[in-house]
């Protein structure tokens, strides 16, 4: 028999084993000129989606991107990436290192990608670029990265929950102020739950819904779901209790419909706009609820009330520091281009227009005065995040934790949609989340 | 024992099938009839909720639409790009079948016509494929991609031509047993005549065996279209914007506020109905290539 | 499946033999080209194979032995050797991530079992009772083959939106219509995600039984028929002891490629549950995906899906075994 074609083989298999043992050199996509300036580069951009579809995304992006071109000179080339696929692309490109030289993240998610090191760390040096870090609000600046690492990334936008609620709903059933205590929730949640419309809508099915939920009820009963050394106490009796709590507003208070359990495609969102629910609690649901053509007068808003007392620190958040950063990948080719394109959008006069287009609230302590922000909705957004909101743990295995726990409260919601929902369920699937989080 | 069945036999000869019982009539009815339902009854509520108006199809079910419009056959090609997404797919789809049916015809020349060693193990190896879970090899092959990216400057991801090059290979096993199976059916006589009249193998292959094996390459074709058009893990990881196909595209209608569920319908009709006409109208193609490929 | 060899085949064909009736033409380079050319022939097929299928599998199995999280993903190359230490994680059924993966396992293993026994049933049913024509029976073929012609997340979307709790048709008529149920149920959480999950696969899967054993009828010689029915074989008795073991050698080859079908499926129970799917319905191919993607590591991933590789090696091997028609037979 002749080798030759089984050689040709080999040597074919050789080639491209030699191919993928050669170290993936980072290569960034983008064109370089002009050092020092930056002008006449051309960067790459993911955007998230924060309006109200990826359309509407383009619509606002556009008109800034093509502002800051004709200021500086350098083309942005924009992708706005939608939530289901963004953490994937994400992780795509620092894998590949052939990714958008900037990309807004989750501020959840920075510890957990500063801990792949793909990303630009904000020394001292690099935030002078953009204006210094003492620009940005403390809170926001808070859940950037683990502590005592330079920030792998800086806010962008800051939203915060808080509790909407109908007004006409709770006229009817005679509530004259939204509840101030969590036992007046419950308490109107049950007056408001007749006839087809619920007190509450929940999101039961989305995990990052359920994460961030479980994250404010357990830290109100004292538990932060990770030790101060970053080992994970998921089954630390506060987190059971705050987990409980939660799942039970369907279960055992029923003031949630059963439902509600399936949702993870913002259905509740609509189930308060259309009034089949009084209240619901949501990170700045104003755009949103305004597209289902519910007006800002049908609605107030208030913040999510905590055990006992008013909202404040320590036992008392109502609501985890949310939000949206913006990182530059450690292995762009245009630093300069990128840090300026950074510094334009994190500009008080930027800031600005994007927040009000999209309902947040800056992290720049410059553009927070602005009128614009003097809302209702916008106020209370306010004052929650510099008075009662805690930042997520900013762990590596952050992540991994959202993933883990988010799915085990939706598993519980499955339960709770069968009727109360006992701790030792709870303990169980939380226990079962903690022992899958990689050491 | 079964007079009626033995005196129609004594009746027909081998002429006609006998007449079945009354039993076989009725079991072919009733279950043929709730196959039937089974099988329609998405297709239904495909088509009725593509009619309606966004509140009634997020509203309350109900058989017949309340109100029929077209609208969402309208807005759907600007509440995403589903143009472009159109394209995509039938770029990476129609590029992967071709070569796969190329590639196969190819092997399964080889495999049918010649008694080389390792031929057993080749058709084995073949079925192992199909075990392959896509799980285990979704990263290394994103990686795999990346380095050839790296080293040889032809972008793989991202592109149009990662994907195809990823759907070609997923059916080219089974493209090739069939193909094989169904060359096999062919009498050497054939080729073998072609050769003598001079031809070399790989022109008795063109002039004799293709012609001959239509059925079998319009099966494999159509397999082969069929199984790019609806992968999605792959898809979802290996495209971006530009180049992304129909099976991640139709995630987009799901958005921050709505999910549009009238105008989704309206687009997996859309999308279907090339696939379903074209499988439709080739059944027959099917049957025969499955009959002489596989089942021999 | 044609493993067998064609040894019944004319002696002529044996070996392609160069045309001895051309004197004068070199034979070596003709000899050389006619032993290489099946290699030939096969090389394109086979690089594509190994790029895609073969050497990625590779990898992924390396990567198995490596501790691949998202501290090393920028530079996986150099992420720590692990050892067995990954497969000692998954393999250990008391551990969570042990437990879970075998959990995932029995279910995929019943959720197979039922998916594909009920897929083929129904397929056969309807082949068989197909086979003599009656009219309208080609319009029939074409509606039976519709699911299975349909994209399949353009279907499993439509099932998604059917088994909604809320306003979704299965609810609609089994509690609004017909009142079986006092309360609507939950179809794609709890429970019934696993009748969800075998429903939506069997209506799937089932149009291609039918093809595969209608095109199989159809070499069923009708002599076997007529020679039973001269026995005074009934219809029910000639399905029986003709039709069926005819099938057999079909059946095998079909009931073997559905079983892998169904057990390698990623995208029904992905499109139908999203990115979490309930515990009962937790089936291994959405549940690697969470261990490895969802969850960033990928080293553990791995080892999990190896361990299905290897499985399925073993199922497929000992059913071949045991299926095989015998030589003699």
């Amino acid at each position: 028999m002749s080798l030759r074609p089984a050689r040709m083989t080999i040597l074919a298999t050789a080639a491209i084993i030699a191919a993928t043992s050669v170290a993936a050199c980072s290569s960034g996509n983008s064109t370089s000129s002009g050092a020092g300036t930056g002008a006449g580069a051309t960067i790459t951009y993911w955007a998230s989606d924060q309006g109200s579809s990826i359309a509407d995304d383009y619509k606002v992006l556009n008109p800034e991107l093509a502002k800051f071109t004709k200021q500086t000179g350098i083309k942005v080339k924009l992708e706005v990436v939608g939530w289901a696929d963004l953490l994937n692309r994400v992780l795509a490109a620092t894998t590949s290192g052939q990714g958008p030289d900037v990309v807004n993240i989750g501020n959840t998610w920075s510890a957990s990608l500063q801990a792949t090191g793909a990303f630009l760390p904000w020394t001292s040096q690099n935030f002078t670029a953009i204006g210094g870090q003492s620009k940005f609000v403390s809170s926001a600046v808070g859940s950037t990265g683990a502590a005592g690492q330079p920030p792998a990334a800086v806010p962008l936008y800051s939203v915060a929950y808080a509790l909407y609620y109908n007004k006409a709903l709770f006229q009817q059933a005679g509530i004259t102020s939204p509840p101030a205590t969590w036992d007046e929730l419950i308490a109107d949640g049950k007056k408001l739950t007749t006839g087809g419309v619920s007190g509450l809508a929940i999101e039961g099915g989305s995990i990052p819904e359920n994460i961030h939920h479980s994250f404010i009820f357990a830290a109100q009963h004292g538990c932060s779901f990770f030790s101060p050394s970053g080992a994970p106490t998921f089954t630390g009796a506060g987190c059971v209790a705050g987990v409980q709590q939660f799942v039970n507003l369907m279960g055992a208070d029923k003031i949630a419909s059963p439902g509600d359990a399936e949702y993870d495609q913002n259905q509740s969102v609509s189930d308060f706009a259309s009034g089949k629910a009084a209240m619901l609690m949501w990170q700045a649901a104003g755009a949103n609820l305004k597209s289902h053509g519910m007006s800002p007068s049908q609605y107030g808003i208030a913040p999510i009330p905590v055990q006992s007392g008013t909202p404040g620190s320590g036992t008392n958040v109502d609501s985890m520091v949310a939000g949206i950063n913006i990182a530059i990948y450690k292995n762009t080719k245009n630093l300069t281009a990128a840090e300026k394109f950074v510094q334009f959008m994190t500009s008080p006069a930027e800031q600005t227009i994007l927040c009000k287009a999209y309902g947040c609230i800056p992290p720049v302590s410059a553009a927070q005065s602005s009128s614009a922000f003097g809302t209702p909705e916008l106020s209370v957004l306010k004052n929650v995040l510099a008075t009662s909101a805690l930042a997520m743990p900013q762990v590596s295995g952050e992540s991994q934790f959202e993933q883990l726990v988010g799915t085990a409260v939706k598993n519980l919601f499955a339960d709770a949609a069968a009727g109360p929902v006992a701790a030792q369920t709870v303990e169980q699937q939380l226990a079962s989340a903690q022992a899958q989080m990689t050491k | 024992m079964d007079s009626p069945a033995g005196k129609a036999v004594k009746a027909t000869a081998s002429r006609a099938p006998m007449a079945p019982p009354r039993s076989f009539i009725w079991t072919r009815r009733i279950v043929l009839s709730a196959l039937t339902i089974f099988a329609l009854l998405p297709v239904y509520v495909m088509v009725s909720s593509s009619l309606k108006p966004l509140q009634d199809v997020t509203g309350t079910f109900r058989w017949i639409p309340a109100h029929i419009t077209v609208s969402p056959y309208l807005q759907m090609w600007q509440t995403v790009p589903l143009g472009r997404y159109f394209v995509n797919s039938l770029i990476v789809c129609t590029s992967a079948a071709a070569l796969s049916v190329a590639l196969a015809t190819f092997a399964a020349y080889a495999v049918s016509r010649y008694r080389f060693r390792g031929r057993r193990v080749f058709t084995l190896a073949v079925l192992s494929t199909q075990m392959f879970p896509g799980i285990l090899f979704l990263l290394p092959l994103f990686l795999i991609f990346v380095s050839i990216g790296n080293a040889t400057g032809i972008t793989l991801l991202g592109s149009r031509t990662g994907l195809v090059i990823t759907y070609l290979t997923f059916s080219l096993p089974f493209s090739i047993w069939l193909l094989a199976g169904y060359f096999d059916s062919i009498p050497r006589s054939l080729d073998e005549a072609a050769q003598v009249d001079g031809c070399g193998p790989l022109r008795a292959l063109l002039r004799v065996m293709i012609p001959a094996a239509i059925p079998g390459i319009v099966t494999v074709a159509i397999y082969a279209f069929m199984t790019a058009w609806s992968e999605v893990l792959f898809a979802s990881v290996m495209t971006d914007d530009a180049t992304r196909t129909l099976a991640v595209g139709l995630r987009d209608y799901s958005t921050q506020t709505d999910i549009y569920w009238n105008q989704i319908m309206a687009a997996s009709i859309v999308v279907s109905v090339p696939v379903v006409a074209g499988f439709l109208l080739m059944q027959r193609f099917l049957v025969t290539g499955l009959t002489a490929g596989a089942v021999k | 499946m044609p493993v067998q060899d064609r040894a019944g085949e004319t002696a002529s064909a044996h070996q392609p033999t160069a045309p001895r009736r051309r004197p004068g033409r070199p034979r070596r380079p003709g000899r050389l080209r006619r032993i290489g050319l099946p290699y030939l022939l096969l090389l394109p097929a086979l690089l594509f194979e190994l790029l895609v299928h073969l050497i990625p599998m590779v990898v992924g199995a390396l990567i198995s032995f490596k501790s691949l999280t998202q501290l090393y993903l920028a530079q996986w190359q150099h992420a720590p050797w692990a050892g067995l230490g990954n497969y000692r994680i998954v393999a250990n059924f008391n551990g969570s991530i042990g437990q879970a993966l075998l959990h995932s396992f029995v279910v995929t293993c019943s959720f197979t079992a039922i998916a594909v026994g009920l897929s083929w049933l129904f397929g056969c049913a309807a082949a068989i009772l197909a086979q003599d024509p009656f009219r309208g029976r080609g319009v029939l073929r074409a509606i039976f083959l519709t699911p299975y012609a349909l994209p399949v997340y353009a279907s499993v979307i439509t099932w998604a939106f059917m088994f909604q709790y809320n306003n979704g048709l299965v609810n609609h008529v089994l509690h609004d219509e017909l009142g079986i149920t006092s309360r609507p149920t939950f179809w794609l959480l709890g429970d019934n995600s696993f009748i969800a999950l075998v429903t939506v696969s069997v209506w799937r899967n089932w149009p291609f039984a039918f093809l595969v054993i209608m095109a199989g009828l159809q070499s069923i010689p009708r002599e076997l028929y007529e020679a039973a029915a001269i026995d005074g074989a009934g219809i029910w008795q000639l399905i029986r002891y003709v039709t069926m073991p005819s099938l057999r050698s079909v059946n095998q080859v079909l009931v073997l490629v559905l079983f892998l079908w169904t057990f390698n499926d990623f995208t029904t129970p992905y499109v139908l549950f999203g990115n979490a799917a309930p515990q009962p319905a937790d089936v291994i191919s959405v549940h690697i995906y969470q261990a490895s993607f969802l969850t960033w590591n990928f080293g553990e991933g791995s080892a999990m899906s190896v361990l299905l590789l290897l499985f399925l090696l073993v199922v497929s091997g000992g059913y071949l075994l045991i299926t095989s028609p015998r030589r003699d037979g």
